[in-house]
Formats: structure tokens, sequence, C-alpha cells
């Protein structure tokens, strides 16, 4: 899956994106040391997080000595940019971040909020996991999520076609085709 | 004698007062009735020719994003004039309209001027908001509700969700029990949901308020029988 360089051979960047809210516990979860240094392990050279509205801000890095270097910032008009860009995504659950990645065929962990009230996100995710489109997380286990992860085992996710549901409501109202 | 003829007459007109209410509930029960089972069924081949007027009711982020997909292959010439409604806490989603009308503009031409209309709209609660207050502000956004649906009175709705929609889709199917609209009623439910519906397609559904429903995920049909799966927006 899209394995894409930055111009520059060596970068490849793992964005981390929370969206329009804040998702304190995904952000310190990969501002662990665990978390950072299995990305090194695995390949990745800059960590890059979108943090929203939250509090807790992760440490920034130039990456000297062999680590990741990390940025961060709060809120981007638009993150495609930044999607495209990345050799890695892991996002929050929300159903814009999900498609909106999977459609540039980039890796994917997404990572469930477990504080939201209605946890109806994780059903979205839990099923794309089944279907091997992404890979699901929680905060506590992306850990482990990234250390056994096989990015060879995803499959490319088809867009959906909104056209039979056009279709169906257009001979609803007795349109000819 | 006299007592008992009193007593008649002191009955009769609370009597036929009572008379009047059963046969008005017993009317509007079976004009609900008539309703529910018209709804269900295709639109009729009258005037087919004719574009309807839509009204498009926008939820937020990937409510909206679905729903633009939906748009992008409805053909517009049949749906219109189209008036997007969006909560007034939402500025993303009518520029997201705005943005797809004004694409329509430069392909159409001329034509496609003045099709498109964009409205905000009251929501009943905020996230956070206490319940006390929320008496107030939910009759507040009813009422806006019902004057935009008065101005509207739009021959097909259609929405996706989330509770935005709700207060529109009851007001047009009072609108149908007494006659005043018929509009046909199209639900999406949210490609997020997979295994249980959301609140307000389980109010649409349990009440056969929309005309029909469509799921994304197959495990929902078989859940909701009357639903109806065929593929997937995004």
């Amino acid at each position: 899956m899209g394995k894409e360089d930055d111009g520059l051979e060596s970068r490849r960047t793992v964005f981390v994106t929370v969206g329009t809210t804040r998702f304190d516990s995904l952000v310190r979860a990969v501002d662990t040391q665990e978390v950072k240094e299995e990305l090194y392990k695995n390949g990745y050279t800059h960590l890059l997080i979108q943090m929203g509205r939250g509090s807790y801000v992760p440490a920034k890095s130039t990456g000297e000595n062999g680590s990741l270097v990390v940025d961060y910032f709060t809120f981007s008009s638009s993150i495609a940019d930044y999607l495209r860009s990345a050799s890695l995504v892991i996002s929050h659950a929300g159903s814009g971040s999900i498609f909106e990645t999977l459609r540039l065929q980039k890796p994917l962990i997404v990572v469930v909020n477990e504080d939201l009230m209605d946890n109806h996100q994780s059903e979205l995710a839990e099923e794309l996991a089944e279907r091997k489109h992404l890979f699901c997380a929680r905060p506590q286990t992306l850990y482990q999520t990234i250390a056994n992860m096989d990015l060879g085992l995803l499959i490319p996710y088809q867009p959906g076609d909104a056209t039979p549901v056009a279709e169906f409501i257009n001979s609803f109202l007795g349109f000819p085709r | 004698m006299e007592n008992i003829n009193n007593s008649r007459l002191s009955i009769a007109p609370s009597n036929s007062a009572f008379l009047l209410i059963i046969g008005l509930i017993t009317l509007i029960l079976i004009r609900v009735f008539y309703v529910i089972n018209q709804s269900s069924q295709p639109r009729s081949s009258t005037s087919k020719q004719k574009p309807l007027s839509t009204l498009i009711v926008l939820g937020s982020g990937g409510h909206t994003a679905e729903m633009i997909n939906l748009l992008n292959v409805l053909p517009k010439n049949r749906f219109k004039p189209r008036y997007y409604i969006a909560a007034a806490t939402d500025n993303m989603s009518l520029q997201k309209a705005q943005v797809l009308e004004n694409s329509l503009l430069n392909e159409g031409g001329v034509d496609e001027v003045r099709s498109a209309q964009f409205m905000q709209i009251y929501r009943s609660r905020e996230v956070g908001q206490s319940y006390i207050t929320s008496v107030g502000t939910t009759l507040i956004a009813l009422a806006h509700a019902l004057w935009l649906m008065i101005k509207i009175r739009p021959h097909v709705i259609l929405c996706n969700g989330p509770g935005t929609c709700i207060p529109l889709c009851v007001i047009a199917f009072i609108f149908k029990v007494f006659g005043i609209r018929w509009s046909y009623i199209f639900y999406v439910e949210s490609i997020a949901r997979v295994r249980r519906l959301s609140l307000s397609a389980l109010l649409l559904y349990k009440l056969r308020m929309a005309d029909q429903l469509f799921v994304q995920w197959p495990q929902l049909k078989s859940k909701y029988p009357r639903a109806h799966y065929v593929g997937r927006l995004m």
C-alpha cells in the first residue's frame, strides 16, 4: 500500500489526527517512549500530530541520535495534504477521517475513543478492521498494534457508490430511468 | 319525570362533544394509517416530468460528506429547487453544499441560477446544555422548524441524521396527515452505523415516518427488514 516519499527518499511520516475535537489519550499514547521507539524500529522517521483542542501537549523533537522527529499543530483547514504525504496514519474513529485516509490507500490505525458517551464509533472501525481495511486499537493497546501489524495484510478499500441509492429514489418517485 | 328529563338534557351536550372528539380522533387515526400505507408505495405516474422541490438536511462532518456523495449522482434537474438546511452551529456543511451548487452553476450555465437556497436551523439542545433550559430551546427550535417548513413545503426530503432532521420530518408527516403537503421522505442511515440504528433512524423507522430508509451495511438490513440495503455512499 501507498508508501509515498516526500521528495526526500528516507522520509517516512506517521500522521496522527484527532479530528475537530480533542482526544488527549490518543496524543498521550503516541507520545509514549514505547510507541515512538516501535515506530522508529518500523522504519518511520517523522511523527506529526494534529492535536485539536486537546490540553496534552506532546514533546517536540528534532530527531537527533536515532529517534523520531516529532512535531504537532492544533488544526488545519485541510488535512488532505498531511494524509497524502504520510506513510502511516493513526486516526480517531470519525468516519470522515477514516474514509478520507482509505480513499488515499494509506495504511491506517484507527484508535477508538473510549471516553465518548455514545460510543457507536467503534462499530465502523471494528467492521472495517474485520474486513482488513485498517487496524483498530484502543489508546492503551496502540503499542501492541504497531508492534504486531503487518501492512501487507491490508486489503485496499473499494470506495462506495451512491448511484444505487439515487436510482432507488428516482424510480420510487416515478422518474424514468 | 322532570328530574329525569333535566339530567338527560345536561348529559346530552357533553355526550355529543365526547362523541365528536372520539369521531375526530378516529378520523385522524384512519388518516394517519392511510398516510403511512400510502407513503410506502411508489409515487404514481402522474406529472412525472415535473421537477420536485427538495429539502436536503445536512447533518455535520461525516453526515454531510455522505449526503454530498448522494447529491453528486442525483439528477439535479428533477430535484429542484433545492433547499439546504444545516444546524446554526454548523458552518462547514452549508459551505460544502455551496461548493457543490457552484460547480453545477459552472456546468449548467444560466439555467441553474437560483435553484438552491441555504438556511440554518436552531438546534433543540446543544452538547452539554442542561435539560431544564433545553425545554425552552426545544420549543424555539420546533417553532423555527415549523416556520421553515411552512415556507418551503418540499415535495421531497433527503436526510441522513443526526437529530437535526427529526423535527422537520415530524412536521412534514403532520403536513401529510392534514393534507397541507405530500412529501416523500428518504432517510439514509450513516455509514458509521453497522450494528444498530441511530436514535433518529430508529424513530423514523418505528413510527414509519420515512417513506424509505436506507442502511449501508447488510447486518442492519437483516435486523430491520423494512430498510433497504443498496450499498455504501462512502
